[in-house]
Protein backbone atom coordinates (compact mmCIF):
# COMPACT_ATOMS: atom_id res chain seq x y z
CA UNK A 1 0.00 0.00 0.00
CA UNK A 2 2.73 2.21 1.07
CA UNK A 3 4.52 2.14 -2.33
CA UNK A 4 1.84 3.00 -3.99
CA UNK A 5 1.17 6.76 -2.24
CA UNK A 6 1.95 9.63 -3.84
CA UNK A 7 4.41 12.73 -2.22
CA UNK A 8 3.83 16.35 -2.97
CA UNK A 9 7.12 18.19 -3.95
CA UNK A 10 7.16 19.07 -0.20
CA UNK A 11 7.62 15.91 1.45
CA UNK A 12 10.69 16.14 2.46
CA UNK A 13 10.49 19.46 3.76
CA UNK A 14 7.56 17.29 6.11
CA UNK A 15 9.80 15.06 7.13
CA UNK A 16 12.44 17.15 8.11
CA UNK A 17 9.87 19.05 10.24
CA UNK A 18 8.76 16.31 12.37
CA UNK A 19 5.45 16.31 10.30
CA UNK A 20 3.56 12.70 11.05
CA UNK A 21 2.58 11.82 7.98
CA UNK A 22 -0.72 9.50 7.09
CA UNK A 23 -2.15 8.51 3.77
CA UNK A 24 -4.64 10.67 2.59
CA UNK A 25 -6.76 10.38 -0.99
CA UNK A 26 -3.84 8.61 -1.96
CA UNK A 27 -1.52 10.74 -0.85
CA UNK A 28 1.33 10.86 1.99
CA UNK A 29 0.44 14.06 3.74
CA UNK A 30 1.68 15.83 6.85
CA UNK A 31 -1.49 15.82 9.18
CA UNK A 32 0.45 17.53 11.69
CA UNK A 33 3.73 19.17 12.88
CA UNK A 34 3.34 20.25 16.64
CA UNK A 35 -0.16 19.48 17.18
CA UNK A 36 -3.44 20.26 15.83
CA UNK A 37 -4.75 22.56 18.57
CA UNK A 38 -1.49 24.90 18.24
CA UNK A 39 -1.54 24.96 14.36
CA UNK A 40 -5.47 25.60 14.30
CA UNK A 41 -4.73 28.46 17.16
CA UNK A 42 -2.12 29.42 15.03
CA UNK A 43 -3.92 30.23 12.05
CA UNK A 44 -6.77 32.00 13.94
CA UNK A 45 -4.72 34.07 15.60
CA UNK A 46 -1.98 34.90 13.28
CA UNK A 47 -0.77 33.06 10.10
CA UNK A 48 -0.52 29.46 9.16
CA UNK A 49 0.86 27.84 6.17
CA UNK A 50 -0.31 24.59 4.31
CA UNK A 51 1.07 22.09 1.96
CA UNK A 52 -2.38 21.49 -0.71
CA UNK A 53 -0.31 20.19 -3.68
CA UNK A 54 -1.97 17.10 -3.25
CA UNK A 55 -4.99 18.81 -5.04
CA UNK A 56 -6.15 18.67 -8.26
CA UNK A 57 -5.50 21.57 -11.05
CA UNK A 58 -7.21 21.24 -14.29
CA UNK A 59 -6.79 23.67 -17.24
CA UNK A 60 -10.09 24.08 -19.34
CA UNK A 61 -9.33 25.91 -22.34
CA UNK A 62 -10.65 26.79 -26.12
CA UNK A 63 -13.27 29.08 -27.41
CA UNK A 64 -16.09 26.76 -26.16
CA UNK A 65 -14.59 26.65 -22.49
CA UNK A 66 -16.92 29.08 -20.68
CA UNK A 67 -20.04 27.72 -22.23
CA UNK A 68 -18.86 24.45 -21.54
CA UNK A 69 -18.15 24.50 -18.12
CA UNK A 70 -21.56 26.65 -17.46
CA UNK A 71 -23.50 23.30 -18.58
CA UNK A 72 -21.09 21.14 -16.32
CA UNK A 73 -21.39 23.99 -13.03
CA UNK A 74 -23.76 24.73 -10.88
CA UNK A 75 -22.64 28.43 -10.46
CA UNK A 76 -22.51 31.48 -12.95
CA UNK A 77 -19.36 31.28 -15.04
CA UNK A 78 -20.43 34.15 -16.89
CA UNK A 79 -20.26 36.23 -13.98
CA UNK A 80 -16.54 35.68 -13.53
CA UNK A 81 -13.99 38.14 -14.91
CA UNK A 82 -10.44 37.58 -15.81
CA UNK A 83 -8.77 37.97 -12.73
CA UNK A 84 -11.61 36.44 -10.63
CA UNK A 85 -12.53 32.96 -8.63
CA UNK A 86 -15.79 31.55 -7.99
CA UNK A 87 -16.62 28.48 -5.48
CA UNK A 88 -19.10 25.85 -7.79
CA UNK A 89 -20.32 22.40 -8.28
CA UNK A 90 -20.12 20.17 -10.76
CA UNK A 91 -23.21 17.86 -10.39
CA UNK A 92 -24.35 14.43 -12.00
CA UNK A 93 -27.80 13.89 -13.87
CA UNK A 94 -29.35 13.27 -10.03
CA UNK A 95 -28.01 16.65 -8.73
CA UNK A 96 -25.35 15.19 -6.78
CA UNK A 97 -22.26 16.61 -5.83
CA UNK A 98 -19.30 14.76 -8.69
CA UNK A 99 -17.17 18.19 -6.55
CA UNK A 100 -16.70 21.14 -5.29
CA UNK A 101 -14.58 23.36 -6.64
CA UNK A 102 -12.78 26.66 -7.08
CA UNK A 103 -13.22 27.94 -10.91
CA UNK A 104 -10.55 30.32 -11.76
CA UNK A 105 -10.53 32.21 -15.17
CA UNK A 106 -7.43 34.18 -16.76
CA UNK A 107 -8.87 35.19 -19.56
CA UNK A 108 -11.95 34.66 -22.39
CA UNK A 109 -11.36 31.02 -23.14
CA UNK A 110 -9.55 30.31 -20.07
CA UNK A 111 -9.76 28.57 -17.05
CA UNK A 112 -8.19 26.52 -14.09
CA UNK A 113 -10.31 24.50 -12.04
CA UNK A 114 -8.93 23.85 -8.60
CA UNK A 115 -10.24 20.44 -7.42
CA UNK A 116 -10.48 18.11 -4.41
CA UNK A 117 -7.43 15.19 -4.24
CA UNK A 118 -9.80 12.26 -3.76
CA UNK A 119 -11.65 13.50 -7.01
CA UNK A 120 -9.25 14.77 -9.30
CA UNK A 121 -9.74 11.93 -11.62
CA UNK A 122 -13.01 11.57 -11.34
CA UNK A 123 -13.49 15.44 -12.23
CA UNK A 124 -10.94 14.76 -15.20
CA UNK A 125 -12.95 11.61 -17.05
CA UNK A 126 -16.33 13.24 -16.42
CA UNK A 127 -15.25 16.41 -17.91
CA UNK A 128 -13.06 14.76 -20.86
CA UNK A 129 -15.98 12.75 -21.84
CA UNK A 130 -18.70 15.73 -21.99
CA UNK A 131 -15.80 18.03 -23.81
CA UNK A 132 -16.81 19.52 -26.77
CA UNK A 133 -15.58 20.94 -30.13
CA UNK A 134 -13.38 23.86 -29.35
CA UNK A 135 -12.66 23.12 -25.50
CA UNK A 136 -9.79 21.39 -24.32
CA UNK A 137 -9.65 19.80 -20.96
CA UNK A 138 -6.42 18.73 -19.56
CA UNK A 139 -4.83 17.56 -16.09
CA UNK A 140 -1.55 20.18 -15.04
CA UNK A 141 -2.17 18.51 -10.98
CA UNK A 142 1.61 17.01 -11.16
CA UNK A 143 3.37 20.51 -12.70
CA UNK A 144 2.00 22.46 -9.31
CA UNK A 145 2.91 23.06 -5.66
CA UNK A 146 0.12 24.66 -3.98
CA UNK A 147 0.39 26.59 -0.71
CA UNK A 148 -2.08 28.29 1.71
CA UNK A 149 -1.24 30.66 3.73
CA UNK A 150 -3.94 31.24 6.06
CA UNK A 151 -4.84 33.82 8.95
CA UNK A 152 -5.34 37.27 9.92
CA UNK A 153 -1.76 38.49 9.68
CA UNK A 154 -1.55 36.60 6.53
CA UNK A 155 -1.34 39.23 3.87
CA UNK A 156 1.46 41.35 6.32
CA UNK A 157 3.15 38.53 6.57
CA UNK A 158 4.04 37.77 2.95
CA UNK A 159 4.41 41.11 1.84
CA UNK A 160 0.95 41.36 -0.20
CA UNK A 161 -1.59 44.33 -0.45
CA UNK A 162 -5.09 43.62 0.54
CA UNK A 163 -7.84 42.53 -2.27
CA UNK A 164 -10.99 41.26 -2.38
CA UNK A 165 -11.61 37.50 -1.50
CA UNK A 166 -12.05 35.25 -4.65
CA UNK A 167 -9.33 37.29 -6.91
CA UNK A 168 -6.00 36.26 -7.98
CA UNK A 169 -3.17 37.32 -9.96
CA UNK A 170 0.16 36.13 -10.96
CA UNK A 171 3.42 37.94 -8.77
CA UNK A 172 6.25 37.16 -6.80
CA UNK A 173 7.39 36.15 -3.14
CA UNK A 174 10.82 36.01 -2.48
CA UNK A 175 11.66 35.59 -5.86
CA UNK A 176 9.41 33.21 -6.67
CA UNK A 177 7.22 33.48 -9.49
CA UNK A 178 3.60 32.52 -8.05
CA UNK A 179 -0.23 33.12 -9.04
CA UNK A 180 -1.70 34.40 -5.33
CA UNK A 181 -5.42 33.37 -5.07
CA UNK A 182 -7.30 35.35 -2.52
CA UNK A 183 -8.91 31.73 -1.64
CA UNK A 184 -8.79 29.41 1.54
CA UNK A 185 -10.67 26.71 3.55
CA UNK A 186 -10.52 28.01 7.19
CA UNK A 187 -12.54 31.09 7.30
CA UNK A 188 -9.51 33.21 7.95
CA UNK A 189 -8.24 35.70 5.93
CA UNK A 190 -5.34 34.57 3.26
CA UNK A 191 -4.12 33.29 -0.15
CA UNK A 192 -3.22 29.73 -1.71
CA UNK A 193 -0.07 30.57 -3.96
CA UNK A 194 0.35 28.50 -6.79
CA UNK A 195 3.44 27.93 -8.16
CA UNK A 196 5.94 25.34 -10.66
CA UNK A 197 6.24 21.87 -9.08
CA UNK A 198 10.46 22.84 -8.71
CA UNK A 199 9.73 25.92 -7.22
CA UNK A 200 7.74 24.60 -4.47
CA UNK A 201 10.68 23.75 -1.67
CA UNK A 202 11.53 27.52 -2.36
CA UNK A 203 7.93 28.86 -2.00
CA UNK A 204 7.42 26.53 1.53
CA UNK A 205 10.91 28.19 2.96
CA UNK A 206 9.92 31.24 2.07
CA UNK A 207 6.57 31.41 3.56
CA UNK A 208 8.03 29.65 6.92
CA UNK A 209 10.93 32.72 7.14
CA UNK A 210 7.91 34.76 6.99
CA UNK A 211 6.63 33.23 10.08
CA UNK A 212 4.27 31.50 8.70
CA UNK A 213 3.08 28.33 11.18
CA UNK A 214 3.42 24.84 9.36
CA UNK A 215 0.20 23.35 9.54
CA UNK A 216 -1.35 19.78 9.03
CA UNK A 217 -4.49 18.16 7.24
CA UNK A 218 -5.43 17.68 10.79
CA UNK A 219 -6.17 21.58 11.98
CA UNK A 220 -7.18 21.53 8.10
CA UNK A 221 -10.04 19.64 8.87
CA UNK A 222 -10.91 21.65 12.51
CA UNK A 223 -10.41 24.99 10.79
CA UNK A 224 -13.19 24.63 7.85
CA UNK A 225 -15.42 22.33 10.27
CA UNK A 226 -15.67 25.52 12.69
CA UNK A 227 -16.54 27.37 10.04
CA UNK A 228 -19.40 25.01 8.34
CA UNK A 229 -17.08 24.48 4.39
CA UNK A 230 -18.33 21.34 3.85
CA UNK A 231 -15.73 18.23 2.75
CA UNK A 232 -16.84 16.09 -0.59
CA UNK A 233 -17.11 13.13 0.92
CA UNK A 234 -18.46 13.49 4.09
CA UNK A 235 -21.17 16.33 4.34
CA UNK A 236 -21.54 16.57 0.33
CA UNK A 237 -21.00 13.38 -2.05
CA UNK A 238 -22.49 12.13 -5.67
CA UNK A 239 -25.41 11.00 -3.52
CA UNK A 240 -26.53 14.48 -2.15
CA UNK A 241 -27.45 17.17 -3.77
CA UNK A 242 -26.47 20.97 -3.13
CA UNK A 243 -30.27 22.27 -1.50
CA UNK A 244 -30.66 19.87 1.06
CA UNK A 245 -26.86 20.59 1.75
CA UNK A 246 -27.31 24.46 2.06
CA UNK A 247 -25.68 25.17 -1.09
CA UNK A 248 -28.53 26.71 -3.06
CA UNK A 249 -26.20 29.93 -3.22
CA UNK A 250 -23.58 28.26 -5.41
CA UNK A 251 -26.65 27.30 -7.86
CA UNK A 252 -27.71 28.98 -10.82
CA UNK A 253 -31.04 27.57 -10.95
CA UNK A 254 -32.32 29.59 -13.72
CA UNK A 255 -29.55 28.48 -16.37
CA UNK A 256 -29.36 24.81 -17.56
CA UNK A 257 -26.74 22.63 -16.08
CA UNK A 258 -26.03 18.73 -15.63
CA UNK A 259 -29.36 17.81 -12.93
CA UNK A 260 -30.72 21.25 -12.61
CA UNK A 261 -34.36 20.21 -12.81
CA UNK A 262 -33.77 17.74 -10.20
CA UNK A 263 -32.43 20.42 -8.22
CA UNK A 264 -35.13 23.02 -9.15
CA UNK A 265 -37.89 20.39 -7.68
CA UNK A 266 -35.99 20.00 -4.47
CA UNK A 267 -35.72 23.80 -4.00
CA UNK A 268 -39.67 24.32 -4.85
CA UNK A 269 -40.70 21.36 -2.51
CA UNK A 270 -38.00 21.88 -0.40
CA UNK A 271 -35.84 19.04 0.57
CA UNK A 272 -36.34 16.26 3.39
CA UNK A 273 -33.67 16.44 4.58
CA UNK A 274 -30.74 18.97 5.39
CA UNK A 275 -27.13 19.37 6.94
CA UNK A 276 -27.08 21.66 9.71
CA UNK A 277 -24.33 22.83 11.77
CA UNK A 278 -24.16 21.77 15.22
CA UNK A 279 -22.67 21.94 19.00
CA UNK A 280 -22.30 19.34 21.37
CA UNK A 281 -24.34 20.18 25.06
CA UNK A 282 -22.69 17.79 26.89
CA UNK A 283 -18.75 16.34 27.09
CA UNK A 284 -18.84 14.69 23.59
CA UNK A 285 -17.11 14.39 20.23
CA UNK A 286 -19.61 13.62 17.79
CA UNK A 287 -18.02 11.73 14.66
CA UNK A 288 -18.60 11.19 11.00
CA UNK A 289 -21.25 8.18 10.93
CA UNK A 290 -22.99 8.68 14.24
CA UNK A 291 -26.67 8.51 13.73
CA UNK A 292 -28.80 11.32 15.08
CA UNK A 293 -32.40 10.18 17.32
CA UNK A 294 -35.21 10.99 14.89
CA UNK A 295 -33.44 10.12 12.16
CA UNK A 296 -30.27 11.64 10.35
CA UNK A 297 -26.31 10.90 10.52
CA UNK A 298 -23.72 12.81 11.74
CA UNK A 299 -21.32 13.82 8.88
CA UNK A 300 -18.15 15.99 10.01
CA UNK A 301 -17.52 15.74 13.77
CA UNK A 302 -14.41 16.72 15.59
CA UNK A 303 -13.38 18.62 18.73
CA UNK A 304 -13.54 22.73 18.14
CA UNK A 305 -10.03 23.86 19.36
CA UNK A 306 -11.56 27.50 19.78
CA UNK A 307 -14.59 26.46 21.67
CA UNK A 308 -13.20 23.40 23.23
CA UNK A 309 -16.29 21.60 23.00
CA UNK A 310 -17.43 18.73 20.21
CA UNK A 311 -18.98 20.45 17.03
CA UNK A 312 -20.11 18.68 13.72
CA UNK A 313 -22.62 18.86 10.71
CA UNK A 314 -25.08 16.56 10.30
CA UNK A 315 -28.41 15.96 7.95
CA UNK A 316 -31.09 16.00 9.91
CA UNK A 317 -35.46 16.27 8.80
CA UNK A 318 -35.72 19.38 7.45
CA UNK A 319 -38.86 20.27 10.14
CA UNK A 320 -35.73 19.93 13.08
CA UNK A 321 -33.06 21.86 11.05
CA UNK A 322 -33.87 25.34 12.52
CA UNK A 323 -31.64 26.85 14.82
CA UNK A 324 -31.78 26.11 18.39
CA UNK A 325 -33.33 22.68 18.01
CA UNK A 326 -32.10 20.20 20.45
CA UNK A 327 -30.95 17.23 18.93
CA UNK A 328 -29.41 13.61 20.48
CA UNK A 329 -26.44 12.09 18.86
CA UNK A 330 -25.68 8.29 19.31
CA UNK A 331 -22.60 8.74 20.80
CA UNK A 332 -20.98 4.66 20.25
CA UNK A 333 -24.54 3.68 22.37
CA UNK A 334 -24.66 6.61 24.49
CA UNK A 335 -27.10 9.69 23.90
CA UNK A 336 -25.67 12.56 23.84
CA UNK A 337 -27.17 16.10 23.69
CA UNK A 338 -26.62 18.32 20.61
CA UNK A 339 -27.99 21.88 19.67
CA UNK A 340 -28.31 23.26 15.97
CA UNK A 341 -26.71 26.58 15.55
CA UNK A 342 -26.35 29.10 12.94
CA UNK A 343 -23.55 29.40 10.47
CA UNK A 344 -20.98 29.59 11.24
CA UNK A 345 -20.72 27.33 14.40
CA UNK A 346 -17.22 29.76 15.25
CA UNK A 347 -17.32 33.40 14.70
CA UNK A 348 -14.68 35.77 15.50
CA UNK A 349 -15.33 38.41 18.62
CA UNK A 350 -15.07 41.67 16.27
CA UNK B 1 4.37 20.95 26.92
CA UNK B 2 4.06 16.98 25.84
CA UNK B 3 6.60 14.59 27.85
CA UNK B 4 9.31 12.94 27.06
CA UNK B 5 9.08 8.94 26.03
CA UNK B 6 9.74 7.28 29.85
CA UNK B 7 8.24 3.68 31.11
CA UNK B 8 8.94 4.30 35.00
CA UNK B 9 10.56 1.03 36.13
CA UNK B 10 7.71 0.93 39.24
CA UNK B 11 5.03 0.57 36.92
CA UNK B 12 3.68 -2.67 35.41
CA UNK B 13 2.42 -2.79 31.73
CA UNK B 14 -0.31 -3.83 29.72
CA UNK B 15 -0.09 -4.80 26.03
CA UNK B 16 -2.40 -2.41 24.62
CA UNK B 17 0.07 0.59 26.42
CA UNK B 18 -1.48 1.02 29.83
CA UNK B 19 0.19 1.01 33.16
CA UNK B 20 -0.78 -0.48 36.55
CA UNK B 21 0.69 1.54 39.79
CA UNK B 22 0.28 -0.94 42.67
CA UNK B 23 -0.63 0.04 46.50
CA UNK B 24 -1.49 -3.00 48.52
CA UNK B 25 -5.19 -3.81 47.32
CA UNK B 26 -5.73 -0.91 45.13
CA UNK B 27 -3.85 0.20 41.37
CA UNK B 28 -3.78 3.44 39.71
CA UNK B 29 -4.58 2.96 36.14
CA UNK B 30 -3.46 5.31 33.36
CA UNK B 31 -2.10 4.89 29.42
CA UNK B 32 1.58 5.01 28.53
CA UNK B 33 4.08 7.58 27.02
CA UNK B 34 3.79 5.51 23.39
CA UNK B 35 -0.52 5.32 23.71
CA UNK B 36 -0.80 9.22 24.24
CA UNK B 37 2.04 10.04 21.39
CA UNK B 38 0.24 7.81 19.13
CA UNK B 39 -3.10 9.68 19.67
CA UNK B 40 -2.17 13.28 19.85
CA UNK B 41 -3.41 15.78 21.81
CA UNK B 42 -6.13 14.40 24.47
CA UNK B 43 -9.78 16.31 23.99
CA UNK B 44 -11.66 13.68 25.82
CA UNK B 45 -11.71 11.09 28.58
CA UNK B 46 -14.95 8.92 28.78
CA UNK B 47 -14.83 7.76 31.92
CA UNK B 48 -16.79 5.07 34.24
CA UNK B 49 -18.30 5.44 37.27
CA UNK B 50 -17.22 5.15 40.56
CA UNK B 51 -18.47 1.73 41.45
CA UNK B 52 -17.80 0.33 38.07
CA UNK B 53 -16.73 -2.71 37.40
CA UNK B 54 -13.39 -3.33 35.90
CA UNK B 55 -12.28 -6.60 33.84
CA UNK B 56 -8.89 -6.94 32.73
CA UNK B 57 -8.18 -7.15 29.02
CA UNK B 58 -11.42 -5.48 28.80
CA UNK B 59 -12.33 -1.36 27.55
CA UNK B 60 -13.34 0.51 30.75
CA UNK B 61 -13.41 4.13 29.35
CA UNK B 62 -12.40 5.97 26.04
CA UNK B 63 -9.92 8.41 25.25
CA UNK B 64 -9.88 11.25 22.36
CA UNK B 65 -8.00 13.12 20.40
CA UNK B 66 -9.23 15.50 17.59
CA UNK B 67 -8.53 12.82 15.11
CA UNK B 68 -9.58 9.39 17.04
CA UNK B 69 -11.05 7.79 19.36
CA UNK B 70 -9.86 4.85 21.59
CA UNK B 71 -10.47 2.70 24.24
CA UNK B 72 -8.83 2.21 27.71
CA UNK B 73 -8.39 -1.34 28.71
CA UNK B 74 -7.75 -2.35 32.07
CA UNK B 75 -4.47 -4.29 32.90
CA UNK B 76 -6.28 -5.42 36.01
CA UNK B 77 -9.65 -6.59 37.04
CA UNK B 78 -11.66 -5.11 40.40
CA UNK B 79 -14.00 -1.85 41.49
CA UNK B 80 -13.30 1.39 40.31
CA UNK B 81 -12.65 3.52 43.46
CA UNK B 82 -11.65 7.07 41.89
CA UNK B 83 -11.88 8.72 38.89
CA UNK B 84 -9.09 11.41 38.14
CA UNK B 85 -11.21 14.46 37.85
CA UNK B 86 -8.58 15.61 36.65
CA UNK B 87 -7.97 14.13 33.37
CA UNK B 88 -11.79 14.63 32.60
CA UNK B 89 -11.58 18.52 32.76
CA UNK B 90 -8.12 18.86 31.50
CA UNK B 91 -7.51 15.48 29.46
CA UNK B 92 -4.07 17.36 28.30
CA UNK B 93 -2.80 16.67 31.22
CA UNK B 94 -2.58 13.11 30.31
CA UNK B 95 0.15 14.07 27.78
CA UNK B 96 1.59 16.15 30.18
CA UNK B 97 2.19 13.94 32.81
CA UNK B 98 0.84 10.52 31.60
CA UNK B 99 2.02 8.60 35.22
CA UNK B 100 1.60 11.39 37.55
CA UNK B 101 -1.29 14.02 37.47
CA UNK B 102 -2.90 12.18 34.09
CA UNK B 103 -3.24 9.08 35.77
CA UNK B 104 -7.03 7.26 35.13
CA UNK B 105 -8.40 5.73 37.82
CA UNK B 106 -8.12 4.04 40.84
CA UNK B 107 -9.28 0.75 41.47
CA UNK B 108 -9.61 -1.86 43.78
CA UNK B 109 -8.13 -5.37 42.97
CA UNK B 110 -10.09 -8.54 43.13
CA UNK B 111 -8.00 -10.74 41.63
CA UNK B 112 -4.45 -9.68 42.82
CA UNK B 113 -2.50 -12.23 41.03
CA UNK B 114 -3.67 -11.02 37.60
CA UNK B 115 -0.41 -8.77 38.11
CA UNK B 116 1.82 -11.91 37.29
CA UNK B 117 0.74 -11.64 33.65
CA UNK B 118 1.58 -8.10 33.40
CA UNK B 119 4.94 -6.54 31.94
CA UNK B 120 7.90 -4.99 33.76
CA UNK B 121 9.25 -2.28 32.25
CA UNK B 122 12.15 -3.65 30.34
CA UNK B 123 9.25 -6.01 28.56
CA UNK B 124 7.15 -3.22 27.65
CA UNK B 125 9.84 -1.15 26.04
CA UNK B 126 10.79 -4.53 23.93
CA UNK B 127 7.45 -4.52 23.33
CA UNK B 128 7.32 -0.89 22.08
CA UNK B 129 9.95 -1.44 20.09
CA UNK B 130 8.38 -4.30 18.55
CA UNK B 131 5.56 -2.18 17.28
CA UNK B 132 7.86 1.18 15.91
Amino acid sequence: MEATLKRTPLYARHVALGARMVPFAGWEMPVQYEGVIPEHKAVRAECGAFDVSHMGQLHVDGPTAQSFLQEMLSNDVDRVRDGEAQYTLLTNEQGGIVDDLIVYRFAHGQFLLVVNASNRSAVYEWLKEREPRGTEVRDASDEYALVAVQGPRSLERLGLPEAPAFTHAMGELDGVEVLICRTGYTGEKGVELCCGEDDGPALWDAVLARGAVPCGLGARDTLRLEVCYPLHGNDITPETDAISAGLRWACELEKDFTGVEVLREIAASGPRLRLVPFVMEEKAIPRQGMPVEGGGEVTSGTHSPMLDRGIGMAYVPAERAAPDTELVVDVRGKPRRARVVKKPIYRKES
Amino acid sequence: MPAQESYPDDLKYHPEHDWARLDGEEAVLGITWFAQDALGELVHFEAPDAGATVTKDEPYGEVESVKAVSDVVSPLSGEVLEVNQKAVDEPETVNEDPYGEGWLVRIRMSQPNEVDALMDAAAYRAHVAAEQ
